[in-house]
């Protein structure tokens, strides 16, 4: 390690970087540090963490390995990445698992000590990988993290333990290096953090300057990079993730409705951070009650909605299931409610940390006798704060139940986020019965929008019974009669319907017309816009149109739709949306492109999939 | 307790307020008519405005309740008027929350709402109808249904051991608890309105008949040769007697309850229990609401009345804590807290 000479900078748009390890290796902490840090420096960043359903799977297994991969750039950055520039792997476990992420060519950092025998064996691999010639397409940085992090603190401490915990911190310096990053921010970060134990912070932040030395003294990185700032709107902005987001969503419609937000949840991943995350806000008045289960969280919900709350009711694809009845009775009884489906693998418990788009049908169909929702989808971490805004001024509007459809990636990755001013946001305007309304009935309705008027308990003159059965119109007494019957019918499915005319129109990324329309939903935006981009800038007549708007459909669909030649429907599920637009639109042939392995898109294999369309006659 | 949060009628109300104008359809004979006439007899004298009386229920035959009633009124779906009575009070504490019940709306479909509106003591009164079958799906046996009982679902008798309702809320950290029966108007309109006074979670269990599908199951307690041997008026601060003559009482004996009679061998009032309904400790309560004919009488009246912070309270007390203590005040402070930069 002598010889130092000084290395080359080479300026790049974009990078991805993957830290893996064990459960406990601090992972997490190391990619949130690495992000922030990327952030305050001016990048656009998205984030993907990943990891295991267990808190602590068997130490040093495939099982156990926990990760967390961001995405930096100057220009807009659309996803948190398909493969990575930069891969730390802390154990042979990590390694093992991961290596299929890396680009060829990329630059692998190895916690070198911990490749012994018992490791790289319980890894699954027949020989050590560090000298078997498998890793010669990569750029492999064998560091002793874990004998030079001992080293590095040894007069701070003597604890194994504390030793072992800032391993991670050390390969944070390595990476800081690379990236020609500034420590301020994070130090103040680790400040923050450790503020009960200054030691830890000191620890730290030794660490994280001996990984940088380290790194400056090895050879094999032969160049440092930096990825200017981002060309980003003017304003201020934070890194939020889409749980966050979804939260102060929520908490933004209660505000702009002067209605009193009311949580009633059960804890369930990946959605229960929204749970924490409002627990904090009762400064801002947010009643939060932690149901016994799903269903009472539902329940609780409803009945905080009758009493004129704006309610809402957080969960994952199980819970959804267990909640559909008492949605069902939110529908007959014309209440305003946003369900949150933070979406993850499924059939039954699935796979609770990957993610999935296979709860359309559920969001759309799941309840017994008919029974019309509004169904709307964030498509981004940061735009989770939007539509969750948006679900609840739909619901009050409305007087509906909505459900607001995320999913795993966007609860847990994260954005930059441009933060808005509330003045800028819409208002809200609830259709409040007035005390001693002489016109006052339960189900009369706007005959406009078809919106029966909230009258909350406690206002003179509005006494009135409502519930799960079917009741007459406008009146809102116990009806069996079969006429009755229909009409109520046709009015809930008529009242969700109206709301199209309220809701923006279908926008389309490119042109109007041409040879395909890439037609995708929810999460999946960002990796379906890049494809379309790359096959954009070859000269090919693609477009995109991302639906935000799924029950009831913007107006122009059918509009858009139109001026293809071809349509191709992508999704993270064996077709859900695509058979919802045969049957919405069936003016149309579609094509699809469905994947169902917990994972998302990658951008080569929607542009494989797009220029196979456009080849076929 | 009084409960100040909510706010009283300015006017006199009488039973005419309550009366809904839904025809009542409970068949002739049935409980519910009784129980019905005490509520709407017990509400104006509880003196809130009628405007803040909230009904809950949730399905069966007690569950058409708020229909029958002029208050505020919501008809859940099964087992889970617990669940929406306790998002109704926490999100607006100035009602006065009612919840009516049955024995398989709560002690079957709805066990897990039950226990947990108990445990954490929302302060809501559930009216719980005990009639120890499910009437609105004609006849099959409930959970209090006693064992060995015929039913529709159990030709040759059950094989399940009931629940004592009691036992169950008093194993959930119930603080309030009183039993009464539909054939004694009197003693139904003092336990509820004892229930509304009560701060906290209060659960009134209602001995009622069934009369198409388990009529006179209660006869052992209720019918008139037998009511003053199997019942005992528990009230605060009184000896526990009761019988006819009031010369039988209950004492503890070898930690257990027992049955004696005042001038045999010896014994003298003295020796009878004193009802304590407000002690914290539910170890006598729990003894007395598991008391059971022949060997005891069956206890009626308020068995426990202790005093417990309520969930709601505390809910607003972290509220109002928060308000004054947090330096977010609105969205945009929130939005603009933490880690944030300007790009220019």
């Amino acid at each position: 390690m002598t010889g130092k000479k000084k290395k080359q900078i080479i300026e790049k748009e974009d990078v991805v970087v993957k830290f893996v390890g064990d459960s406990g290796d601090g992972m997490q902490l190391t990619g949130t540090l690495f992000s922030d840090n990327a952030a305050i420096a001016g990048n656009d960043l998205a984030t993907f963490p990943d990891y295991p359903a267990e808190i602590r799977a068997p130490h040093n297994t495939i099982a156990g390995v926990s990760g967390f991969q961001v995405h930096i750039g100057t220009n807009k950055i659309h996803t948190s990445g398909d493969l990575c520039d930069v891969l730390v792997a802390m154990n042979p476990a990590s390694l093992k698992s991961n290596l299929k992420w890396a680009k060829i060519g990329a630059t692998i950092i190895v916690d070198y000590d911990s490749f012994d025998d018992k490791a790289i064996e319980k890894a699954g691999y027949k020989t050590n990988p560090m000298d078997d010639g498998s890793l010669e397409r990569y750029n492999v940085i064998k560091a002793p993290v874990s004998s030079m992090t001992k080293e590095s603190i040894k007069e701070l401490t003597t604890d194994v333990k504390t030793a072992e915990k800032s391993r991670n911190m050390f390969a944070l310096g390595i990476i800081f290096y690379i990236f020609n990053r500034s420590f301020d921010q994070t130090f103040k970060a680790l400040d923050q953090k450790f503020k009960k134990n200054p030691l830890i912070s000191e620890i730290n932040k030794t660490v994280i300057k001996a990984g940088y030395s380290y790194a400056d003294h090895v050879e094999a990185l032969e160049s440092t990079y930096t990825i200017p700032r981002a060309k980003l709107e003017k304003g201020k902005y934070r890194n939020i993730t889409g749980n966050v987001a979804t939260a102060w969503g929520l908490l933004a419609a209660a505000e702009k409705s002067g209605r009193p937000l009311f949580l009633g949840s059960y804890p369930i991943t990946p959605a229960t951070e929204i749970l924490m995350e409002l627990a904090k806000h009762k400064s801002l008045g947010a009643k939060v009650f932690q149901a016994e289960d799903e269903i009472a969280g539902i329940c609780s919900a409803i009945g905080a909605s009758f009493t004129g709350s704006f309610a809402c009711t957080t969960t994952s694809g199980p819970g959804l299931s267990l909640k559909s009845e008492a949605i069902g009775l939110a529908v007959i009884t014309e209440l305003p409610l946003v369900i949150v489906n933070v979406q993850r693998g499924g059939p039954s418990t699935g796979l609770p940390t990957k993610s999935e788009q296979s709860d359309l049908y559920q969001a759309l169909f799941g309840r017994n006798g008919e029974a019309p929702v509004i169904v709307i989808a964030a498509s981004s971490s940061a735009n989770c704060f939007y539509y969750a805004f948006e679900a609840g001024k739909l619901a009050m509007e409305h007087m509906t139940p909505v459900i607001l459809l995320t999913d795993g990636y966007l609860g847990n990755g994260s954005q930059l986020f441009r933060i808005p001013k509330m003045a800028d946001l819409p208002k809200i305007n609830p259709p409040i019965a007035q005390p001693n309304d002489p016109d006052f009935k339960p189900y009369r309705r706007d005959p406009e929008t078809l919106v029966r008027k909230w009258a909350l308990p406690g206002t003179e003159g509005l006494r009135h019974r409502i519930g799960g059965l079917e009741k007459e119109n406008i009146f809102g007494t116990v009806s069996t009669d079969p006429q009755n019957h229909q009409i109520m019918t046709d009015l809930r499915e008529a009242k969700v319907q109206k709301v199209a005319d309220f809701i923006p129109k279908q926008e389309l990324t490119g042109e109007d017309s041409g040879d395909l329309l890439v037609v995708s939903w929810g999460g999946t935006e960002g990796a379906v816009l890049s494809a379309v981009e790359v096959l954009q800038k070859e000269g090919k007549k693609v477009s995109h149109a991302h639906f935000h708007y799924i029950m009831p459909l913007p107006k122009n669909t059918n509009e858009i739709f139109g001026k293809f030649k071809k349509i191709i429907v992508c999704e993270l599920n064996s077709g859900q949306f695509v058979n919802y637009l045969r049957m919405k639109q069936p003016d149309f042939k579609y094509s699809q492109f469905n994947k169902v392995q917990g994972l998302p898109f990658v951008v080569s294999e929607l542009t494989e999939a797009f220029n196979k369309i456009l080849e076929e006659k | 307790m009084e409960n100040y949060t909510i706010e009283r009628s300015k006017v006199e109300l009488t039973k005419e307020d309550f009366v809904s104008d839904q025809m009542v359809k409970w068949c002739p004979g049935c409980g519910g008519h009784a129980i019905l006439s005490s509520v709407a007899n017990v509400f104006p004298k509880i003196g809130y405005r009628k405007e803040n009386f909230c009904m809950v229920s949730g399905i069966g035959c007690s569950s058409r309740f708020p229909y029958y009633v002029n208050t505020y009124g919501f008809h859940g779906i099964h087992g889970r008027a617990a669940a929406i009575s306790s998002g109704v009070k926490i999100a607006n504490p100035h009602l006065s929350v009612w919840m009516a019940t049955g024995d398989g709306d709560s002690m079957a479909i709805g066990g897990n709402h039950f226990i947990h509106i108990i445990r954490r003591n929302i302060d809501i009164n559930i009216m719980l109808f005990n009639n120890q079958i499910y009437g609105l799906t004609k006849g099959q046996y409930s959970p209090t249904t006693p064992m060995g009982s015929i039913t529709k679902t159990s030709p040759q008798g059950t094989i399940e051991h009931p629940f004592n309702p009691g036992e169950l809320i008093l194993g959930a950290q119930g603080t309030f608890f009183a039993r009464a029966v539909d054939t004694n108007p009197k003693l139904m309109t003092e336990v509820m309105f004892e229930a509304a006074r009560h701060d906290g979670t209060s659960v009134v269990e209602i001995l009622e008949n069934c009369v198409i599908f388990a009529d006179k199951t209660h006869a052992q307690i209720t019918s008139k040769d037998l009511r003053d041997e199997h019942q005992i008026h528990l009230k605060n601060g009184e000896p526990m007697l009761f019988g006819k003559e009031k010369k039988k009482g209950i004492r503890m004996r070898d930690s257990r309850l027992e049955v004696v009679e005042i001038g045999v061998d010896g014994i003298t009032e003295e020796d009878i229990l004193i009802h304590d309904q407000y002690q914290q400790d539910p170890g006598l309560h729990l003894m007395l609401a598991k008391m059971t004919p022949p060997h005891l009488p069956m206890a009626m009246g308020v068995i426990r009345s202790a005093m417990y912070p309520t969930y709601d309270d505390m809910v607003e007390e972290q509220i109002k804590y928060a308000k004054e203590n947090s330096k977010i005040k609105n969205m945009d402070d929130l939005l603009n807290s933490g880690d944030t930069w300007e790009i220019e």
